[in-house]
């Protein structure tokens, strides 16, 4: 191996450091102080992955921004109107407010819930020692990966979401991820550790919102350690403008008969990616993976999704739909890994795209390894245009060609947004759609 | 109400191959006629030509509705005309909900006639007295439009949405077929109901069964293109027991 090239924009990052590590003082842990040094020396070693050549997981995407840009941390100011206003918002739930990557107490609503605590990461850090320590940082490891270093070695605060053993919840958790308006180029760090008792049932809504419209980058973790037998659902609603980078990161560890559901609704950025990894770490795990992208303009959204079965009985469904327009372009890279003994294994993966213009462009690549006996999997990936059939039966009722190709758009979507829970969150996609579908750039089809 | 002279379409993009070859057909306000003929007659070409399928290219000859030719004419504007299609093969869309497609069809249609829109609450009374009326499984309407419904079950679902609209001129394209008979009575129910002095029908079918139940004013035969014979009921009769044979052009002179 060469010497990763390390980004000129490094230094910025490591005065960073040095300013987090100087106020770690005696009520920092000393464990997570040390879980961050570790992170960020991993950092200086890999650096951003900008290198072109021989770049495999990123090869669609071109990262070389950060080599020309700099963001650091800074925290803008918000109210609770405001905040309402951006995202869905029930007082039903329980929910926590993360102001550009710093987690805000007063802002949040409803933190300890029966059954389900929400609370800061760090500051829990020394309290739930036990089991904060085994997950944080194991789930989502930070080897190889600038991304997750990055964010362990700089978030702000963080959220932790207690499952309690046996406990099956309602009402989801929402965490709202915003990033205020009144300066550019930002980073922020929203971390998240959800950690589910055995057997407990729970849902997490993370909503990444951004109110400005200059470049941000926004750089997410999500780490979910699961319980035998536990089930999290995790919706992501990813709503970006168009001159951001916003990188998210996804990971869990399935002990047995654990399952993992999670839908992404993504739109926005300059570059987006969606990265998820499943671990079927034991016999009867199970995970589907779902999500919708549309992309407009110069937008690039990258799915990075990823399950690997290790044990017998496990179950992955993965299935994107994208909508691509304009000048846009969209990765889908699905990838599943069915270890030597993992027999029994069931693994779908499908990707479907939408393309409303001849300039978009989508690279869709479900693949599947398979290094065991006696499974069963399925793969495929389409592209197609709007069906003319369609809208010519939806004209012939009086629907307007527009009205009727925004029908046809919506419901394409439809499918993947109806399953986000509870249904005002649904609702609340729909709307967005209809202000995103009439905006893409579709050659005169809408 | 409809005229149709000289009508020549073939499918667009495709350099000759008409499919219509000189169609001529006049439909006076409140007449049922029924149009028979071998498969691959263009039946169901005619049908989409004048519901204004932009696959087809009219070559030659005009279509008029109350004395205005509706050539032009997009799809969406030739049903604000009052003129509706019941799909042979309608289409299975994902994603849109029977009800709202409805309410967004009737909505663009009084709009287009300067009438005022329904309220959500009326409209939904409308609905589900028309769901009742041609006896649809109201499970059907929590669904995508047609998709996954059965063959039966989409012409219904056509019947429900000519009840609801109540066009003036309304196409049924082998609407009989495939049908149960039960299907069959509320196909003819849905066409009966809406019978008036003003409205019109034109019934593609291959089957003089349906004509038992809705008694067409005019039966006629199109073969390759056009109409080659115009009568009454008595047309139908024969047909069934004689076939096509006697009205298909002789070997030698195909082609000519
Ligand atoms: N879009 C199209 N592309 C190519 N050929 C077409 C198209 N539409 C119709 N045709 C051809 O035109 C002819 C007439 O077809 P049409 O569907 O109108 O017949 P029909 O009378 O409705 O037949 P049936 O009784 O079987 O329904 C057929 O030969 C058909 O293959
Ligand atoms: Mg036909």
């Amino acid at each position: 191996m060469t010497t990763a090239a390390i980004s000129p924009t490094i230094a910025a990052y490591a005065s960073e450091f040095a300013a987090v590590r100087a106020s770690a003082n005696s009520n920092s842990s000393s464990w997570l102080t040390s879980l961050r040094e570790s992170a960020w020396a991993e950092f200086e070693k890999i650096g951003f992955p900008t290198t072109r050549r021989g770049n495999e997981t990123w090869k669609y995407t071109d990262l070389g921004r950060l080599d020309r840009e700099t963001f650091s941390r800074s925290f803008g100011e918000i109210s609770l109107a405001e905040v309402k206003s951006a995202a869905p918002w029930s007082d039903d739930w329980q929910t926590a407010v993360v102001v550009d990557g710093k987690f805000v107490a007063g802002l949040s609503n409803n933190l300890s819930g029966a059954g389900v605590s929400v609370t800061e990461l760090e500051a829990s850090a020394a309290a739930d020692e036990a089991v904060i320590k085994s997950a944080l940082g194991q789930v989502a490891k930070v080897e190889g990966n600038a991304f997750v270093a990055l964010n362990t070695a700089l978030f702000s605060g963080g959220v932790f979401v207690n499952v309690a053993a046996g406990v099956e919840t309602e009402q989801p958790v929402h965490i709202i991820n915003i990033v205020t308006a009144g300066a550019d180029n930002r980073a922020s760090y929203p971390r998240t550790l959800v950690t589910a008792g055995a057997n407990s049932k729970a849902s997490v809504i993370e909503s990444f919102i951004n109110l400005s419209d200059g470049p941000q980058f926004v750089v997410p973790v999500i780490e979910v350690s699961l319980g035998e037998g536990s089930t999290v659902t995790h919706y992501r609603i990813q709503l970006e403008n168009e001159k951001t980078i916003h990188l998210g990161t996804t990971r869990t560890v399935h002990p047995a008969n654990a399952v993992f559901n999670s839908t992404s609704f993504a739109t926005g950025p300059a570059i987006g990616r969606n990265d998820v990894h499943t671990l079927l770490a034991e016999p009867g795990a199970e995970t589907t993976l779902h999500g919708l992208y549309i992309t407009n303009g110069k937008s690039h959204q990258d799915n990075e999704i990823s399950t690997t079965h290790e044990k017998p009985h496990g179950t992955s469904h993965q299935y994107y739909k994208g909508i691509l327009a304009g000048k846009s372009r969209a990765v889908f890279s699905g990838r599943v890994v069915v270890k030597p003994g993992a027999m029994k294994t069931l693994a779908e993966q499908k990707d479907m795209n939408l393309m409303l213009s001849h300039g978009a462009e989508i690279d869709t690549k479900p693949s599947l390894e398979i290094y065991a006996d006696d499974v069963k999997c399925a793969h495929g990936a389409t592209a197609g245009h709007v069906d003319k059939n369609m809208l010519f039966y939806l004209m012939s009722r009086g629907v307007s060609r527009h009205d009727a190709a925004f029908m046809l758009v919506a419901g394409f979507a439809g499918e993947i947004v109806d399953e986000f829970q509870p249904a005002q969150v649904s609702e609340f996609l729909y709307k967005k759609l209809e202000t995103i579908i009439p905006g893409l750039d579709s050659e005169g089809i809408l | 109400m409809l005229e149709v002279t000289n009508l020549h379409a073939k499918v667009a993009d495709v350099e000759n191959g008409e499919i219509l070859r000189g169609l001529n057909m006049t439909v006076n306000p409140g007449e049922v006629h029924a149009i028979m003929g071998p498969n691959g007659g263009g039946k169901s070409t005619f049908a989409n030509v004048l519901a204004g399928r932009t696959d087809y290219e009219v070559t030659g000859g005009d279509i008029k509705l109350d004395g205005e030719s509706i050539i032009e004419l997009a799809p969406d504007e030739r049903s604000h005309k009052g003129i509706f299609l019941a799909f042979q093969y309608p289409a299975e869309i994902p994603g849109v909900r029977p009800w709202q497609f409805m309410k967004a069809a009737l909505d663009a249609q009084k709009e287009a006639r300067g009438e005022k829109k329904l309220s959500v609450r009326e409209f939904s009374k409308l609905f589900d007295a028309k769901v009742k009326q041609v006896k649809i499984n109201p499970d059907l309407m929590k669904r995508s439009l047609n998709e996954g419904f059965s063959g039966g079950e989409k012409k219904r679902n056509e019947m429900l949405q000519l009840a609801t609209l109540e066009p003036r001129l309304a196409v049924l394209d082998e609407t009989d077929s495939g049908l149960d008979v039960d299907a069959m009575r509320i196909v003819a129910e849905s066409v009966n109901a809406l019978r008036s002095p003003d409205r019109s029908f034109i019934l593609v079918t291959h089957y003089n069964r349906l004509l038992h139940h809705i008694v067409p004013d005019v039966v006629h035969v199109l073969v390759k293109g056009q109409l080659v014979q115009t009568g009454g009921p008595e047309l139908a009769v024969e047909i069934e027991r004689d076939g096509y044979k006697r009205f298909m052009p002789e070997p030698a002179a195909a082609g000519a």
